[in-house]
C-alpha cells in the first residue's frame, strides 16, 4: 500500500513564484507553512510583512496577510496581537526593513517582549530596489550605493548584528541566527522557526529567527556561488547560534 | 444622564471608551497628553489595551494593526506628531481600515507653538498623507461636541472603512466644561462589533477564506481601489454638517470653525446689538466642506465675508473662496502661533469689513 510521506504545505499557494533563481524566500515560506501545519495554527496565522522582496510573499502564502509601512511590521504586529491575542502573528522582514528604517520598532517590540514571532531575512542587501547598501552589507561588499565596496572610512558604517544588538536587552525571549545553505541548516532553521512560533503559542514573548540568506541577483553571483559566499564570508560576520533562549534558563531554574 | 465637569482631552477619551474603543497607542506630545494618560488608566478597567509607542511612527502603526482586527481603536497626537502619522493614515486609507485619530492642533509649521491654534486645516482636510485619499474631518467647538463626535466617529469609520479625523485644538483639549457623556456600550455590544468585522479582519481565517490587508495593489488593482475610494468619498454629501447662526437676514457673514467659531458667535451677538446684521457660518464637517451653504448665499443681500481662523496664513479661506468665487469680498481675521482669537479682534475686523462693504 502506498503511503504519503511528503506533501506540499497548504501554507503556500499552488503557483510558480516570481522570486529570482537561488533566492531563499521560497524555502523559508515553505518552512513557515509546514511549521504552521505541524503546530495546528494555520487558521489563526497572520503574516505582517515588511516592504521589499519580503513583501512579495503575500502573492504566494495562503493565509491572512497584511503589509506594513516600510519598517513598521513590529509596531503593526504589536497592535494586532494586543487586540487579538488568539491570532498567531509573525512579521517577515528583510534587513533594510528590520534593521534600518524599522530599527526603532524592532528594538522596542523586543524590549516590551511583545508576544510575536519575527522572521528576519538577512542577505546583506536591498533586493527589490536593485542592490543598494543595507545595514548588514559586509565591509568591502559592492552595492549600487557603495560601488567601491562598503568602507567605514567613507562614512558608510559597519555591518549591524541584530541578534547581538537585541541580546543587550532584557526583554526578548528567544533570538537565534540560522542559515539555509544546505539540508542540515534548512532543518535547523525549521526547528528554530517552530520554536519561535511555539513560544508565541505559549505566551512567552518576542522570538526572532535571523536567517542568513543570499541574493544572487544583486550579489552578481550564480546561486551556487552565492551559497559559497554565505559560507565563506557572511557567516564569518554573522555567526550562527542561539543568542537568547529564556526557556533554557527557565528549565535550569526549575 | 447627569452632566459632569470634565477636561476636553479626558472627556474625549472617556467618550471613546464608551463607544467601544478598546485600543489606544500614542506618544507624548503637548497639548494632548491627557488623552493617552486617561486611556492608560481607563483601558485596563474595560479589558482594553493601551500602548505607549516609542514614537508617533510606531504608534500610528500599532493603531493600524489593532484596527485591522476589528477592535475599535484610536490614537491622538498634535500637529508635528500628526505629520509623522501621515504615512500610517495613508496606509489605513489605502487598505480601507476604520480608525479614529484626534489632532489637538498646535501653532505653526515645524515644532509650532504648543498653545492652541488651528494651523493644520489644509493638512487635515486636503492631504493628510500621500496618495490623494480623503477623510471625514470633524471640527468640534465645545467639549460636548468633542464627546459626541468621538462617539460617532467610530460608526462613520466603520461605515466607510476609512479613518476619521477629529480636528481639535489646545483650548478644547485643556478647558473644562460640563458634558453629558454618551451611553457606555456593554461588553456584549463591543464583542458584537468585533464579530461583525470578522469577515474583513486580519486575524487568521480558514485557509479557504484568506484575507489580504491590501488586496489587488498590483496590476490594475491599485486603480480599481482608487476608483472605489473616490466613489465612496462622493457619498459624503449627506454627511455635511454646518451651523448657521443669524444668517437669515445677515449682510455680513463670519466664516469660522472650531474654537474660533465660538468666539465669532459671541462677536455676532455684539454686532447685532450694535445694529449690524451679522451672521455666522460654522462648518462642523470641514471635510466634506459645506460649499453649498456658501454658494447658496443671497449675494444681493450679503455684502462681505470675514474669515476668522487661528491660523496665519488663512487656510479655511481657500474653501470659502472656492465656494464664493469673486462674488463677495472676503476679509481675514487671523491670530496664530498660540495666540488666542479674541472677541475684540473679531469685532475690530468686522467693523473694518462693514465700513468697506455696507
Amino acid at each position: 500500500m502506498m503511503k504519503k510521506v511528503y506533501a506540499r504545505t497548504t501554507g503556500i499557494q499552488d503557483k510558480v513564484s516570481g522570486f529570482c533563481p537561488g533566492c531563499m524566500h521560497g524555502t523559508v515560506h515553505k518552512m513557515i507553512g509546514e511549521v504552521a501545519e505541524e503546530l495546528g495554527i494555520m487558521d489563526r496565522l497572520v503574516r505582517a510583512e515588511g516592504v521589499g522582496c519580503c513583501g512579495l510573499g503575500q502573492n504566494y502564502v495562503s493565509y491572512d496577510t497584511t503589509i506594513s509601512p516600510h519598517g513598521r511590521a513590529c509596531a503593526m504586529a504589536t497592535g494586532m496581537k494586543r487586540s487579538n491575542p488568539d491570532s498567531i502573528i509573525y512579521t517577515y522582514q528583510g534587513d533594510g526593513d528590520l534593521a534600518s528604517i524599522g530599527l526603532a520598532e524592532t528594538m522596542h517590540a523586543a524590549n516590551r517582549n511583545e508576544n510575536i514571532t519575527v522572521i528576519f531575512i538577512n542577505n546583506g542587501i536591498y533586493g527589490m530596489t536593485g542592490g543598494q547598501m543595507a545595514p548588514t552589507t559586509l565591509l568591502g561588499m559592492k552595492s549600487t550605493t557603495t560601488p567601491e565596496g562598503r568602507d567605514p572610512e567613507k562614512g558608510q558604517g559597519y555591518p549591524m548584528h541584530m541578534c547581538e544588538i537585541l541580546n543587550q536587552l532584557t526583554g526578548p525571549y528567544y533570538l537565534e541566527r540560522t542559515t539555509c545553505t544546505d539540508p542540515a541548516h534548512v532543518r535547523k532553521t525549521k526547528a528554530a522557526i517552530k520554536k519561535a512560533f511555539q513560544n508565541q503559542i505559549d505566551g512567552k514573548g518576542f522570538s526572532m529567527v535571523e536567517i542568513v540568506t543570499s541574493c544572487p541577483t544583486n550579489w552578481g553571483m550564480t546561486p551556487l556561488k552565492a551559497v559559497d559566499f554565505i559560507n565563506s564570508d557572511m557567516l564569518k560576520e554573522y555567526p550562527l547560534g542561539v543568542f537568547r533562549d529564556r526557556s533554557k534558563e527557565e528549565k535550569e531554574a526549575e | 444622564m447627569a452632566r459632569i465637569f470634565m477636561k476636553g482631552c479626558e472627556a474625549n477619551a472617556e467618550s471613546a471608551v464608551r463607544a467601544g474603543c478598546r485600543f489606544f497607542a500614542g506618544y507624548p506630545i503637548t497639548p494632548q497628553n491627557e488623552i493617552p494618560e486617561y486611556f492608560a488608566r481607563r483601558l485596563p478597567e474595560v479589558g482594553g489595551n493601551f500602548v505607549q509607542g516609542e514614537s508617533e511612527v510606531a504608534s500610528v502603526n500599532m493603531l493600524y494593526g489593532s484596527a485591522q482586527t476589528g477592535t475599535r481603536s484610536m490614537s491622538s497626537s498634535s500637529s508635528t506628531g500628526i505629520s509623522l502619522y501621515s504615512e500610517g493614515i495613508s496606509f489605513m486609507a489605502s487598505a480601507r481600515i476604520p480608525a479614529v485619530v484626534v489632532n489637538v492642533v498646535r501653532g505653526g509649521p515645524g515644532i509650532g507653538a504648543i498653545q492652541p491654534a488651528q494651523q493644520d486645516y489644509l493638512q487635515a482636510t486636503k492631504a493628510s498623507g500621500n496618495g490623494g485619499f480623503r477623510m471625514i474631518v470633524l471640527a468640534p467647538s465645545t467639549v460636548q461636541e468633542c464627546v459626541d463626535m468621538v462617539y460617532e466617529a467610530f460608526d462613520l469609520a466603520e461605515r466607510d472603512d476609512n479613518p476619521v479625523l477629529i480636528l481639535a485644538d489646545g483650548v478644547l483639549g485643556t478647558m473644562m466644561e460640563p458634558v453629558e457623556l454618551p451611553e457606555m456600550k456593554s461588553d456584549e455590544e463591543v464583542a458584537a462589533l468585533k464579530a461583525k468585522y470578522y469577515e474583513k479582519a486580519i486575524v487568521g481565517h480558514p485557509i479557504t477564506d484568506r484575507k489580504l490587508g491590501v488586496p489587488g495593489s498590483v496590476g490594475t488593482g491599485q486603480e480599481i481601489r482608487n476608483i472605489e475610494a473616490a466613489a465612496m468619498y462622493k457619498t459624503w454629501d449627506k454627511d455635511i454638517r454646518c451651523e448657521e447662526y443669524m444668517t437669515e437676514d445677515a449682510e455680513i457673514i463670519l466664516a469660522s470653525y472650531g474654537i474660533s467659531a465660538r468666539i465669532s458667535k459671541a462677536a455676532v451677538k455684539d454686532l447685532r446689538a450694535e445694529g449690524i446684521k451679522a451672521g455666522l457660518i460654522r462648518p462642523i464637517t470641514v471635510s466634506p466642506f459645506p460649499y453649498d451653504v456658501f454658494k447658496n448665499l443671497d449675494f444681493d443681500r450679503v455684502k462681505g465675508i470675514l474669515d476668522v481662523e487661528m491660523s496665519i496664513p488663512a487656510q479655511m479661506k481657500w474653501d470659502v473662496e472656492y465656494a464664493v468665487q469673486d462674488r463677495l469680498p472676503i476679509h481675514e481675521c487671523l491670530r496664530s502661533g498660540g495666540q488666542i482669537m479674541t472677541k475684540e479682534k473679531v469685532m475690530e475686523e468686522a467693523h473694518a469689513l462693514v465700513k468697506e462693504v455696507l
